[in-house]
């Protein structure tokens, strides 16, 4: 049983600023259910000051109660004061969060800074256009991992999937965490660059082998599509809706900040295909309906 | 701590009263060793073997030998996968389950790194084995096939009759984890081919520190731990006297009860499930209902979160368990539940109940009234809510 604070029970049991917001002008979004947290940041902006925040959380206990501490923290902040409210204000007001469980009140960070991205006009998540993912279980980037690393000190392997949840899937990822890690300690600037197409793919279970007739076909592409591929995009600020099944062809259009996204080809070949193939059927293909 | 409601009897059970009066003995005047040779200690040696006969009787096992005592279920695992590949030298495949408990998944892993080639089967939907995948993966190298009796997350049974068959005509030795399984359905050994079975204590109102392996009898056996002649030389260590006499005790009183298992018990989880299932929306039930332990159910709500429901349960006073990322002490859930491909949408709400047969009616209906309420109180919190609606909608365009 993890040992919570009183502060994080009495903010998991009673918490405050819950639902959506009327009138709000700024939403953040992070996380995705296939992570097993996720986090919608709904702000009320005037006059470049937060009048008013609140939130919805899927998760644990201490995901809902830095959601929600995180709303107070913010409320009458002005965006520059909020942008620097960090994760370990958000642990500190909860009177500390366990270690394994620092990656909650990252999120919350996280979503702020979406929110306010979100208000200006700019891409919803910077790092995930500028780093190179290096946890294909959670989709942490290196800049994710730099940054976490410089503004908490860390200094193990360890404490960045504790912060991060990077390396705390198939653990694939734990030499190259460990190869940034040094880098960024050592001070050398950038991360080390393997220029390689962001492979985006969440951590699969492999298909079944038993043949799926179309109508459970159907129905699985209709919930990988739901459940995995439409909150990564939505992460990017896209979004993705299902045109037709035939047969092993699946017909798709991308939507919003896909649209305009050079690499939309990769994402719909890179992506979304090859989830779908790992996760229903080797033969499906992808197509894109542009209209 | 108020009154607790205690559903969390696959993660471990309460001693059960009679099983600690024949204990307590032994732990206060009748000390002796087993092992020596004055009357003081031949007495206690009277009462392992008296115990080795109730474990025996239990499982159908042809004779108290084919018992040796153990700590734990999982040094049974250890030991009888150990031996029989040790036995077999020659042979270097060795075929187990994705949805085993780490006390087999663990070694099976451990033994890849060592050189050996290890299948692990996979599972569909309801958590079942495919038999011709089954057939398919043994081979003239194959040692042993290790497949647990039944899950200790779904309570889902394997067919373990086809399957020891199945090895038995190949000449491959076959073990069984049946650690959920003693006590809540009946066994028959002699009857099954089976050559190794692990069974732990404190899965049957036993404490905690006690397992026991079957060894049938003909099977190739080699020593995990070395040293006195304890256990005819097949386990060394002084015995563990008050643990091996409350194993006994708890299978006597286990024989006794397994047909109240199977009816009272398994009628209280019916009775419970059912209830669930109707009152929450957006809940299924993980694994086959009806290959199954009689006291286990494991759900899933859709759209919640597995420790976020345990902790609110706690306020209440309910133990359960849940297969959520958070609770699996990894950053992903629980290995069972994704080896069945339970979307992610249900396997973060997973929760599993697993009663015994000290629970009440009351205490069930205790659960039927609280927990809705708590999944309700967590999709309002949730941010997916809004799309549990948008999808029912779009449904009823089409
Ligand atoms: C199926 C199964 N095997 C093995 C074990 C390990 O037993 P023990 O805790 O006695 O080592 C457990 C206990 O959780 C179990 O459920
Ligand atoms: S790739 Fe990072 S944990 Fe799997």
């Amino acid at each position: 049983m993890w040992d919570y604070t009183d502060k994080v029970r009495e903010y998991f049991l009673n918490p405050k600023n819950v639902g959506a917001l009327e009138g709000a002008n700024a939403i953040g979004e992070v996380g995705s259910l296939a992570c097993g947290d996720a986090l919608k940041l709904f702000l009320k902006i005037e006059n470049d000051r937060i009048v008013d925040a609140s939130f919805q959380t899927f998760g644990c206990a201490s995901a809902i109660a830095s959601s929600s501490i995180l709303t107070e923290l913010i409320k009458g902040k002005t965006l520059d004061e909020a942008l620097a409210v960090s994760n370990k204000d958000i642990a500190a007001a909860l009177g500390g969060l366990p270690k394994e469980k620092m990656h909650c009140s990252v999120m919350g960070q996280e979503a702020l800074e979406a929110a306010i991205r979100n208000y200006r006009g700019e891409p919803a998540m910077p790092h995930s256009h500028e780093g190179r993912v290096v946890c294909r279980c959670f989709g942490i980037t290196d800049q994710q991992i730099i940054k976490a690393v410089k503004e908490n000190n860390l200094t193990s392997v360890e404490e960045i999937t504790n912060f991060t949840k990077a390396g705390g899937g198939c653990a694939d990822c734990l030499e190259d965490i460990g190869e940034i890690l040094r880098a960024t300690l050592a001070g050398e600037t950038g991360a080390p660059q393997k220029p390689l197409i962001p492979d985006m793919r969440p951590k699969t279970v492999p298909p079944q082998n038993a043949p799926l007739s179309n109508v459970q076909r159907m129905q699985r592409v209709m919930s990988v599509l739901d459940e995995i591929i439409r909150p990564r995009l939505n992460q990017d600020g896209g979004d993705i809706e299902l045109i037709d099944i035939d047969g092993k062809k699946v017909l798709v259009a991308l939507r919003g900040m896909c649209t305009s996204c050079p690499s939309s080809r990769l994402t719909i070949e890179g992506f979304v295909q090859q989830t779908l193939r790992d996760q229903v059927d080797p033969d499906l293909t992808v197509q894109e309906v542009t209209s | 701590m108020s009154r607790v409601i205690y559903m969390d009897n696959n993660a471990t059970t309460s001693v059960a009263p009679e099983v600690l009066d024949a204990m307590l003995p032994f732990l206060k005047e009748q000390y002796g060793n087993p092992s020596s040779m004055h009357t003081f200690g031949g007495v206690v040696g009277k009462a392992v073997d008296r115990a080795r006969q109730q474990v025996a009787d239990l499982l159908g096992a042809r004779v108290p030998e084919e018992i040796i005592f153990t700590s734990c279920g999982t040094e049974s695992d250890s030991t009888a996968i150990l031996a029989a590949l040790e036995a077999q030298p020659e042979k270097r495949h060795f075929v187990t389950t994705r949805v085993e408990h780490p006390a087999v998944l663990a070694l099976g892993q451990h033994l890849e790194k060592k050189g050996y080639r290890v299948t692990f089967l996979g599972v569909d939907a309801k958590g079942n084995l495919n038999m011709d995948e089954l057939k398919a993966a043994l081979t003239r190298d194959t040692a042993l096939v290790s497949v647990m009796y039944a899950n200790n997350e779904t309570g889902v049974i394997y067919p373990i009759k086809e399957i020891g068959n199945m090895c038995r005509e190949r000449g491959i030795l076959f073990h069984t984890d049946a650690v959920q399984a003693v006590g809540k359905i009946p066994l028959d050994l002699k009857n099954m081919p089976i050559d190794y079975l692990s069974l732990s204590g404190h899965k049957l109102h036993a404490p905690k520190g006690i397992g026991a392996l079957y060894v049938r009898r003909g099977a190739p056996f080699r020593t995990f731990l070395r040293g006195g002649h304890q256990e005819r030389g097949r386990r060394a260590g002084t015995e563990a006297v008050p643990n091996i006499v409350a194993l006994g005790a708890a299978c006597a009183l286990a024989a006794k009860h397994i047909d109240q298992e199977n009816t009272v018990v398994k009628g209280l989880r019916d009775k419970l499930e059912n209830a669930l299932l109707a009152a929450v929306p957006e809940s299924i039930i993980n694994g086959d209902r009806t290959h199954r332990l009689p006291n286990t159910t494991n759900i899933s709500f859709k759209y919640v979160e597995g420790e976020a429901i345990l902790l609110l349960l706690d306020q209440f006073g309910v133990c359960a368990s849940s297969g959520s990322a958070c609770t699996s002490g990894s950053l992903e859930p629980s290995h069972v539940l994704r080896a069945m491909g339970v979307p992610f949408t249900f396997a973060h709400g997973s929760l599993r109940l697993s009663l015994s047969r000290y629970n009440t009616e009351a205490e069930v209906d205790g659960v039927i009234k609280t927990l809705p309420g708590i999944i309700e109180r967590l999709r309002e919190i949730s941010p997916y809510r809004n799309l549990a609606d948008n999808v029912a909608e779009g449904e009823a365009h089409h």
